[in-house]
Formats: structure tokens, C-alpha cells, sequence
């Protein structure tokens, strides 16, 4: 175990829109009870102005730093969070809550619906970003905190990220969307879709009523398989695995010749292992309706005093940079402080993970201006 | 602050920004101009900038800045959203100057241009005598790795604005210690020019 991480954690419930509160949805449906799972890293200070909200990708966790007892991996994004790193839990107050839909702790389509005792399954209301934020919303006032002082998040997090500042520009002092887009292209909605009829075509779905028997196992791994290609750039695949072979020789069988295959079988695997299909199906379709494009990120007549930090990666081909330039455009007319950076990288989507480096750089630098204010600007030396 | 220490260029522009302006620098490279106007002028400052190491620097400063070509980071600004646009030692860089001109008159009310003299004494001398492009203090590459993609004099840059109705407010002439006041074109290494439409 390194030194430099926040520890054990327990990972903890807040459960609101109990009956008959529920929680209105964006799609007309309502829910509620809704359990919300969330993690805290770091102490809140008095005046609770050092909040920061973590919000994670598709397949992500309230779990993003340190380790939960009796297991050896660290949390998602336990390189970023920690005591000295880009998110410093000795300065800062850290949250991170699994999503609505999801299926780490939180509500979703695997949950028991209060009005059957059965998983909701495709009982289970269409959920999208918007509705996930004002799911946050709740735990963030149950948490007593007025203002955060950033929200944070790649890829879907970056969704959540642009959508906190869309629903709630007041709540928000700095936003760092990462490896994000203003919205899903054509592009991102065919792989998610091919994902999806992966799961769906897998007998094993049974139209997502599979609880009492076993998950599409195969359907689920394979739509993982994809997803895992498109994380990945053409250069660090080759440099990963170039055509290597498992064994000496070619098989000449249908088995796993190459190392690229293996990985991939591998990531699928273990997907399944932690994953809930239909939880699968809900999110991407979330994600496939995310679209803040033209007008809706900003409204005209809403004033932003929110600061932005954007960031990509050069060798992202699935949330290409002119994505994140698209945000940069939306932010420039508006005149809303904003820094841009394009970091120099290889691998692919995956490099908001990866690239700890550089985002430490940037994030550590940017929210202690957001903090201190120009205070620490006067502090620098000339 | 040492005044005495930053750099001539820096000190002029830093004299001709009012305090509290909203400020552009194209190529605002380490952002040691805009850290100063941020710092002691309280201006609201925005850089753009290319390399993406000098962007690490701008942003342990403090400052927000734009990973962006100075050619094409200008369109999405409604008119006149600057009181001033700076091209300081960016202009020789950029591919359309024409256009970017054009367009930092647009969105900055003032535009502040800063280049080095091509028509130098010294720069003439080499070229004349020694038949060799110039390398000077202002323009320190040789021919083969060179930034600057165009040569310009501060006479040049003078009838430039005269043919375009570009209305020249203020002109500093720099020399190697200070500000030159006989003959600028022969004897100044960089100029500061103040314009606008």
C-alpha cells in the first residue's frame, strides 16, 4: 500500500425522495425511494467552501481513492485523489457518489422496487445525466454544503460536470470537464448501441428479467470488449500488444492466438463479474440522450461566474478534441474565465485515467486559484 | 516588484494597460505579461497560447489560457470584447496577420502590436555587407529554425496601417535600454505600437 492515499474507506448511504416524494424524472416518471452510494475522502472545513464533487464515467464507483477493508485494489481514481495530489485531501473535501441507474450501491435497475420486491428491472425509469445531477444535488444539501468548490469528472463524468453548471451555475465555483463533449455524437451512439444489442441479443438477458438466473454473461462481455477498443488508441494498442502471441505458435483454432484478444476476453470477464447488464443498457442510453449543444449549456439569460478547466487528450478518438474545443467555443462568447489544454498523449480516452502527471499539474494549479482566489496569484513571485 | 527588471517591452505595455481592463494576449507564451497586469493592474486577463508547456506555466500563475493558434482562436468573441488585444512578438509567427490584425481590431477596442524592427541597423549591416540573413537581439534565429514566418519593419508596419485605415494611437520605438527617439526605423530593435479601427 502506498503511503500517499486516504486510507480505508467505508463506503456510505443517503437515501432521500422516499414516497410520496418521489423524484420527479426528466423522462416523466417518477422515483423513490432513491439510495444514493458516496464516499468521502479529505474534512470539510468550517465555512464548508472546500467541497469537491467527483463524478464518474460509465462504468465507475462512489470508490475513486483509497482501499475498502480487506481488498487490495485502490479506488478509480486513486492516482488524482489523495494527501499531496491533484484533488489534496488535506486541503480539500472530497465526494464521490455512484449514480442513479448505476449499480454499486446506488438505485438502478437491479435494485428491489419497493412496489413488487422485485429487481425494477425494465420497470426501472428511463434515467438521464440531468437526473443524476439532481440526484447529487440532494446529497451535496444533505451534506450541508451550499456551494461546491469544484465539480470534476471524465468522459460521462464530463457530462455530469457540464450539466452541473447548465441545472445549477450558482453551486458551482470551478468545473473541470475532462475528454468530454457538449453532447453524443452519431459516432458515440452506434457504439453504445452495438453494446447494447450485444446484451440484449444474449439469450441470457430473457428481457432483462435474468435476476433469478444468471447475467448475459457473453452479450455483457462483448459490448466491454468494444467499449475497451474504443478507450484505446491505435499507437497504445500497438504498443501494447503490437501482434504478439499468447502462445509460440499460431493455434489454428478459434482460440485466443494474440494478446490483444486475451486482454480483451480478460476485460470482459471481469466485467461481468461487477457489472449489472441492464444497469449497462440505462447508463449508455443516458449518455446516448446527453446533448447540451446549441443554446442549452448556459442559457442566455443565466449570468456564469463558474471557472472552467477543459481538458483532452491528443490521441482520443472517441471524444475527439474539437469536442472539448466545442465547449471552449460555448465558454468564449460568454465570456466565462476558461483554461484549455490539449495534453500530449498515446493513450487514446483511456489517458484521463492514465495521464496523472499533467492533470495534477494543471487541476492542483487551477483549483488553488479557485480557492485562494487571486490572493495566491499576488503570492508568486516576480 | 523590481520594475527596473522586467522586460522593456513588458514595462511599455504595462504602462499603456489601464488598471481593471479586460485583456487578450495571443501568444502570451509563459504568461509573464499577463501574470504582471493581473497582478499589479488588476486587469482581467485571457492568454492563448500554442506550446503546451508554456500553458503549465501560465496556469501555475494563476492565469486561464487557451490551447489554441492565435489564426483561429479569435472568431467565437463578440466585437469588442477586449479593451485590449495584445500580439506581442507573435505576429512574425502567425500565418494570415492580415486577418488576425483585422480580427483583434474586432474583438479588442485597442490593439496593442509589439515586433521586432527588421530594419535595424545591424540587421541591415549583416544583410548588406555580409550578405547574411540578420541575427539580431530582436531577431535571434538563424534562417533554418526560425518561428517567425514573416520580416517586417516598423516603416512597413506604419504604411500597413495607413493602406488598411488603421489609426496608429500611440508607437514606442525600444532600444537596448530604452526608448529610441532618432530615426526609430534605423535604430530601434522592437516596436510597440498602440492601434485601433
Amino acid at each position: 500500500m502506498l503511503e500517499n492515499n486516504v486510507g480505508i474507506i467505508e463506503t456510505q448511504y443517503f437515501t432521500f425522495a422516499e414516497p410520496p416524494n418521489e423524484l420527479p424524472l426528466e423522462c416523466g416518471q417518477k422515483l423513490g425511494s432513491i439510495t444514493l452510494a458516496y464516499e468521502t475522502y479529505g474534512h470539510l472545513n468550517k465555512d464548508k467552501s472546500n467541497a469537491i464533487l467527483v463524478v464518474h464515467a460509465l462504468s465507475g464507483d462512489a470508490h475513486a481513492a483509497g482501499f475498502h477493508k480487506g481488498y487490495k485494489d485502490a479506488g478509480w481514481w486513486d492516482a488524482m485523489i489523495g494527501p499531496g495530489k491533484a484533488f489534496d485531501t488535506e486541503k480539500y473535501f472530497v465526494i464521490c457518489s455512484n449514480i442513479i441507474g448505476g449499480c454499486k450501491g446506488s438505485t438502478g435497475p437491479s435494485s428491489i422496487n419497493p412496489t413488487t420486491g422485485k429487481p425494477y428491472a425494465l420497470d426501472f425509469p428511463m434515467i438521464t445525466i440531468a437526473d443524476m445531477v439532481v440526484a447529487q444535488k440532494h446529497l451535496i444539501d444533505y451534506l450541508g454544503i451550499d456551494k461546491l468548490l469544484c465539480v470534476v469528472g471524465g468522459s460521462m463524468g464530463g457530462f455530469q460536470v457540464l450539466q452541473w453548471v447548465t441545472s445549477f451555475p450558482e453551486k458551482v465555483s470551478s468545473a473541470i470537464p475532462i475528454a468530454t463533449s457538449l453532447k453524443h455524437s452519431p459516432q458515440q451512439i452506434a457504439f453504445d448501441e452495438v453494446g447494447r444489442q450485444a446484451v440484449m441479443a444474449d439469450p441470457d438477458w430473457r428481457e432483462g428479467n435474468y435476476y433469478e438466473f444468471s447475467q448475459p454473461e457473453k452479450g455483457l462481455a462483448v459490448a466491454r470488449m468494444i467499449g475497451h477498443i474504443t478507450y484505446m488508441s491505435d499507437q497504445s494498442m500497438e504498443e501494447k500488444f503490437s501482434r504478439r502471441l499468447k502462445d509460440k505458435d499460431y493455434s489454428f483454432k478459434f482460440s485466443t492466438d494474440f494478446e490483444v484478444e486475451g486482454y480483451l476476453r480478460y476485460r470482459g470477464d471481469n466485467f461481468v463479474k461487477r457489472f449489472d447488464a441492464n444497469s449497462y443498457l440505462y447508463i449508455t442510453k443516458a449518455m446516448d440522450y446527453f446533448d447540451l449543444s446549441g443554446d442549452k449549456f448556459i442559457p442566455k439569460n443565466k449570468i456564469i461566474d463558474t471557472r472552467f478547466l477543459v481538458i483532452a487528450f491528443k490521441s482520443d478518438w472517441l471524444y475527439p478534441a474539437y469536442q472539448s474545443e466545442e465547449i471552449v467555443r460555448k465558454l468564449k462568447v460568454r465570456h466565462v474565465d476558461a483554461t484549455y489544454c490539449e495534453i500530449k498523449s498515446t493513450y487514446g480516452h483511456d489517458a484521463f485515467l492514465v495521464e496523472v502527471e499533467e492533470q495534477t499539474h494543471l487541476i492542483k494549479h487551477f483549483l488553488n486559484k479557485t480557492f485562494y482566489g487571486y490572493d495566491v496569484v499576488r503570492g508568486y513571485g516576480i | 516588484m523590481v520594475f527596473n527588471a522586467i522586460r522593456l517591452d513588458h514595462r511599455i505595455i504595462y504602462q499603456i494597460v489601464e488598471p481593471q481592463s479586460r485583456v487578450l494576449d495571443l501568444g502570451c507564451g509563459d504568461g509573464d505579461l499577463l501574470f504582471l497586469l493581473a497582478k499589479e493592474k488588476n486587469a482581467k486577463v485571457q492568454g492563448i497560447e500554442l506550446d503546451e508547456q508554456a500553458i503549465y506555466k501560465c496556469v501555475e500563475k494563476g492565469l486561464s489560457v487557451f490551447h489554441s493558434d492565435i489564426d483561429s482562436g479569435l472568431s467565437e468573441y463578440p466585437d469588442q470584447s477586449f479593451d485590449y488585444v495584445i500580439l506581442n512578438q507573435s505576429l512574425q509567427e502567425v500565418k494570415r496577420a492580415d486577418f488576425v490584425i483585422q480580427e483583434a481590431l474586432r474583438v479588442g477596442k485597442k490593439v496593442i502590436v509589439g515586433f521586432p524592427n527588421f530594419a535595424f541597423l545591424k540587421a541591415r549591416l549583416m544583410l548588406f555587407f555580409r550578405g547574411k540573413a540578420p541575427i539580431t537581439k530582436s531577431l535571434p534565429y538563424s534562417w533554418h529554425d526560425t518561428p517567425n514566418l514573416r520580416f517586417l519593419s516598423i516603416s512597413d508596419f506604419k504604411s500597413f496601417c495607413l493602406g488598411k485605415g488603421i489609426k496608429i494611437l500611440q508607437a514606442y520605438n525600444l532600444g537596448k535600454r530604452g526608448i529610441v527617439r532618432f530615426w526609430p526605423n534605423l535604430f530601434a530593435l522592437n516596436a510597440v505600437f498602440v492601434i485601433s479601427k
